[in-house]
């Protein structure tokens, strides 16, 4: 007999226009890793909602330990040592890392709060499962690894004893993974069990013990680790074999279309130290130049420049021959640039519009969806129409869907069709193809390339070695603010592009700045 | 919400399932069982105050309003401003700007309207566009310095309400041409003395009427409404400003003028109040005081009318109708109850209308239950998804 501590059985639950999870059974042994995979808008994350109280299922019932159980809201489930750390943070930005762990669970003394005790808890946790945190910082200032652990240490100072991790990693650098992963193998040795939501295969192999296969909101199996291999669970997934994309190597075209020169960029928390310090480099047409390095090296900040979200301090850069270092935002669109941002919630989309109107935030002002001011509604509706086709972007109520109620992969399938379609000479694609599946990520590097064979030129900036060394013509690693190395991705490695990401080599010259000033 | 697992289909019931699929449906009956709650409060109030005369008061409060032809002139009177106000609150609303500043921009309409028709022997509409002008530049000062310097619009808009009150008594006192009485100077003179051209004209609605309330402010006010709804929901420049309320980031990544537009947003707020201002005191009927001291209450029952109507434009006609009609019943409660204890009445009343909100979850919630409990098996009902999070939050 198993020991099964959740057992999920026969859930179904619809939504307007979709059913997203169809009578999946899902069995969670005592002390299990428990992967779930499946593609963008498969139900993984409605599954585990359902699991966590946030939303009750149709049909389907949920016994803990043997023992049927009702889990309306997530106070049920927490009552039941049920947590989740959710595809998208629920933290509050200006509380404290101890003010959001108690936020809900307040210990109070006769109606004070009583924050030593339970700080001398944290910290003991913190420490126990090496997560590191320091308890006093605001939310805003922590890195959203940071942030993540404290998601965890929020389950723990509960002591719940189910874990629930929705795409933990989309949004974690390769070194937070591998301590992620630790972190995990150290959670089950103290006695939890965990459900774990990931679109990457190597992680599932490496760290759990089981996994159950969803797909358009079907199961399709439980399969131990250890009877299988990445590419059978491919294709449970997604019913056919997927290809690793890997660009084919071209000679340099002499057009440049983005040239950069002695960019510096300031650093919003730190005034007076600058994230971007004096960067040069071009990206010619035809050609995918990649920017590599460990998350908060001056990549983000970058992006923000060269699309006119943040404001350059000083340097030049040249767009289509047109210096655009202070253009607007718009006149660089009308150039031709276009932006797949980091943060999706906050730049790229606007979550209470319905989808269609987000297919054309970056259109709507063009001839062909208004005249004199006034939009038309039906060009609106066919061109939504035809992008949600071409790049399979599901959702329950298509154009009309309320782009909050969608899968985060379809969200960011949304963005990307967005912004490769409008036809630009150069996409700035910042992490694109984060939480999306190996199905959608073939399909984006397949048209990021035919974008570059097109002749438009890609600057890609990704903290996956993976997809810079598949895509790129060119890598540069940045470091600290400054490009520390060109690579080739066809004659470097990993462990090479590692050295210089951590800056321990450098084969581009000296900052000129120093010497400028002396 | 799909009727695809649904055995059979009543015929009886698809008008039912059409109803309550429609969109706006649980937005207007939510509004309308806020104010039922509202009203059954309220009744309960008039109950412990004096529950001999609590059904007169309620059927008085109730029916006064259509009671005949000259009472709902009066409520027609009632609701033009407020439809104002609500529009102007509502319309910020929409851009992610809360206007508290509403009675400001009313009073310098309402100011420069009368000023206009008084001493300038302007026509009424003349002096309608000028109390626009004037309280769309009311409006851009916090615009302008929530723009342009992060101020937040609610800490700008409180002072410029006082600024603009002390500083319209203050003209009006050393005008002497705009008093009524000059040995008391308390009250500005009548337009229908000083200037019957600036009157708002009533068309023969008067006789109709039979009331001197009667006049085409409402017609006005409702065309406004029209055009407020057109602009937010079919231009472009609406599509902007939306989603700048919804999503200030996500707009300027888009391109939009951010800065620009929320400048924008507050003049066109500010200048529904202004006319708000201007066609409540180019009726003729009633006169400005001079010696207040207090912010006018229009302003602030804008906040009502335009929660109750979830800040859509063509629901803010409806809602403003309502709030007048209470009013215009309210009156018809005294003497039995004291004008206080009536205005006590109505903001319960009107407070509790603006639940909801509330309400909207409620009604989902309700709806959705009903149509598991065709479907005989279910377990539990299902319950709403968190749709709301505060955007602040998530990442
Ligand atoms: N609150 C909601 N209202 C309406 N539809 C929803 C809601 N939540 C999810 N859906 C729909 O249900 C389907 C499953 O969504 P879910 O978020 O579970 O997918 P997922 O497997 O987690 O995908 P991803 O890998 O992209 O995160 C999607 O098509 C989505 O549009
Ligand atoms: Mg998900």
């Amino acid at each position: 007999m198993d020991n099964y501590i959740i057992e999920m059985k026969n859930i179904t639950k619809e939504f307007p226009g979709i059913r997203a999870n169809d009578d999946i059974t899902l069995q969670l042994r005592k002390g299990e890793i428990h992967s779930l995979l499946g593609e963008n808008g498969a139900g993984k994350s409605t599954l585990m909602s359902i699991l966590f109280g946030l939303y009750t299922p149709d049909t389907g019932m949920i016994l803990k330990n043997g023992e049927a159980v009702k889990i309306t809201n997530p106070n049920d489930a927490n009552a039941l040592g049920i947590g989740m750390v959710h595809q998208h943070f629920k933290l509050v930005e200006v509380f404290t890392v101890l003010e959001n762990i108690i936020l809900g669970a307040e210990p109070t003394k006769s109606g004070f709060l009583t924050l030593n005790e339970t700080r001398k808890k944290v910290i003991e946790l913190s420490e126990k499962y090496n997560l590191h945190v320091n308890v006093d910082a605001k939310i805003e200032d922590i890195s959203v690894g940071m942030q993540q652990r404290v998601e965890i240490l929020k389950m723990l100072y509960r002591e719940n004893e189910i874990l629930i991790f929705d795409e933990p990693t989309a949004i974690l650098t390769p070194q937070e993974i591998e301590e992620l992963m630790q972190i995990m193998r150290n959670l089950i040795k103290e006695g939890k069990s965990i459900l774990f939501i990931t679109h990457k295969l190597n992680e599932i192999m490496a760290v759990s013990d089981r996994v159950t296969v969803l797909r358009k909101g079907k199961w399709m199996g439980t399969v131990n680790i250890k009877d299988t291999t990445k590419s059978e669970l491919s294709m449970m997934m997604v019913g056919r074999k997927v290809k690793t994309i890997r660009s084919d190597k071209r000679a340099q075209s002499p057009d440049v279309i983005l040239k950069v020169e002695h960019l510096t960029v300031a650093n919003k928390l730190h005034k007076k130290l600058n994230a971007v310090k004096n960067v040069s480099f071009d990206v010619h047409s035809g050609e995918i130049v990649a920017i590599a390095g460990i998350e908060g090296n001056g990549q983000s900040e970058l992006a923000y420049a060269l699309t006119g979200l943040e404001k350059t301090i000083s340097g030049i850069i040249h767009f289509s021959n047109v210096d655009i270092t202070n253009s607007s935002i718009r006149d660089r669109v009308k150039l031709g640039m276009s932006h797949i941002p980091e943060d999706r919630h906050k730049y790229g989309l606007i979550l209470d519009y319905s989808l269609e109107k987000n297919l054309v935030l970056k259109r709507y002002w063009q001839s062909d969806f208004n005249r004199h001011g006034i939009i038309l509604k039906e060009a609106v509706r066919n061109y939504s129409d035809k992008l949600i086709e071409q790049y399979d972007i599901r959702s329950g109520q298509g154009s009309t869907t309320i782009v909050r109620s969608m899968s985060g992969g379809n969200q960011q399938k949304a963005i990307i069709a967005r912004e490769i379609d409008f036809n630009p000479n150069l996409v700035v694609a910042v992490q694109p193809t984060r939480g999306l599946d190996i199905g959608a990520i073939e399909y984006i590097h397949t048209q990021l390339i035919k974008e570059r064979n097109s002749g438009k030129g890609i600057l890609l900036i990704s903290l996956e070695l993976e997809e810079v060394l598949a895509l790129s013509d060119r890598i540069l690693i940045m470091y600290n603010g400054e490009i520390v190395a060109e690579l080739d991705p066809h004659k470097t490695t990993p462990n090479e592009m590692g050295l210089y990401m951590v800056g321990g080599n450098r084969s581009t010259p000296q900052n000129q700045e120093a010497g400028d000033l002396a | 919400m799909t009727k695809k697992t649904k055995p059979v289909v009543y015929a009886d019931r698809r008008f039912l399932d059409r109803l309550t699929a429609a969109p706006g449906f649980t937005s207007v009956s939510a509004s309308v069982i806020s104010i039922i709650v509202g009203l059954i409060l309220g009744f309960i109030l008039l109950l412990f105050i004096d529950a001999g005369s609590s059904f007169l008061g309620m059927s008085d409060l109730l029916t006064y309003g259509i009671s005949s032809a000259k009472s709902f002139a009066k409520v027609l009177y009632k609701a033009a401003p407020l439809m104002m106000t609500g529009l102007s609150i509502g319309f910020a609303f929409r851009t992610g700007l809360f206007n508290i500043g509403a009675t400001g921009q009313y009073t310098i309409g309402a100011f420069f309207g009368l000023f206009a028709a008084i001493m300038w022997k302007f026509p009424w509409w003349a002096a309608i566009l000028i109390a626009m002008l004037a309280g769309a530049v009311w409006g851009a000062i916090p615009g302008f310095f929530n723009a342009y310097f992060h101020v937040n619009e609610v800490i700008t808009s409180i002072m410029c309400n006082w600024t603009a009150l002390f500083l319209c008594n203050l003209i009006f006192m050393n005008t002497p041409g705009m008093w009524l009485n000059p040995s008391d100077r308390s009250r500005t003179i009548s337009v229908v003395t000083a200037n019957p051209s600036g009157l708002l004209p009533r068309f023969g609605l008067d006789k109709l009427l039979d009331s001197s309330y009667a006049n085409i402010g409402i017609f006005i006010t409702i065309l406004i409404a029209v055009i407020v709804y057109f602009i937010l929901e079919k231009t472009t420049f609406g599509y902007e400003l939306k989603a700048g309320g919804y999503n200030r980031h996500a707009s300027v990544y888009a391109g939009i003028k951010s800065k620009r537009n929320i400048l924008f947003a507050m003049m066109i707020a500010g200048g529904l109040s202004g006319i708000g201002g201007a066609i409540s005191y180019l009726a003729g009927t009633v006169d400005y005081t001079i010696s207040s001291t207090s912010l006018l209450p229009m302003g602030f029952n804008g906040i009502p009318v335009a929660l109750l109507a979830f800040s859509h434009p063509l629901g803010i006609i409806a809602s403003s109708v309502f709030i007048g009609y209470l009013q215009v019943g309210g009156e018809a409660m005294q003497p039995e109850f004291s004008a206080e204890m009536v205005n006590v009445i109505l903001s319960i009343i009107i407070y509790f209308s603006a639940f909801s909100l509330i309400m909207r979850g409620v009604v989902r919630k309700f709806i959705k239950r009903k149509e598991k409990k065709e479907t005989p098996e279910t377990p539990d009902a299902p319950v709403e998804p968190p749709v709301t999070e505060s955007k602040g939050v998530e990442n």
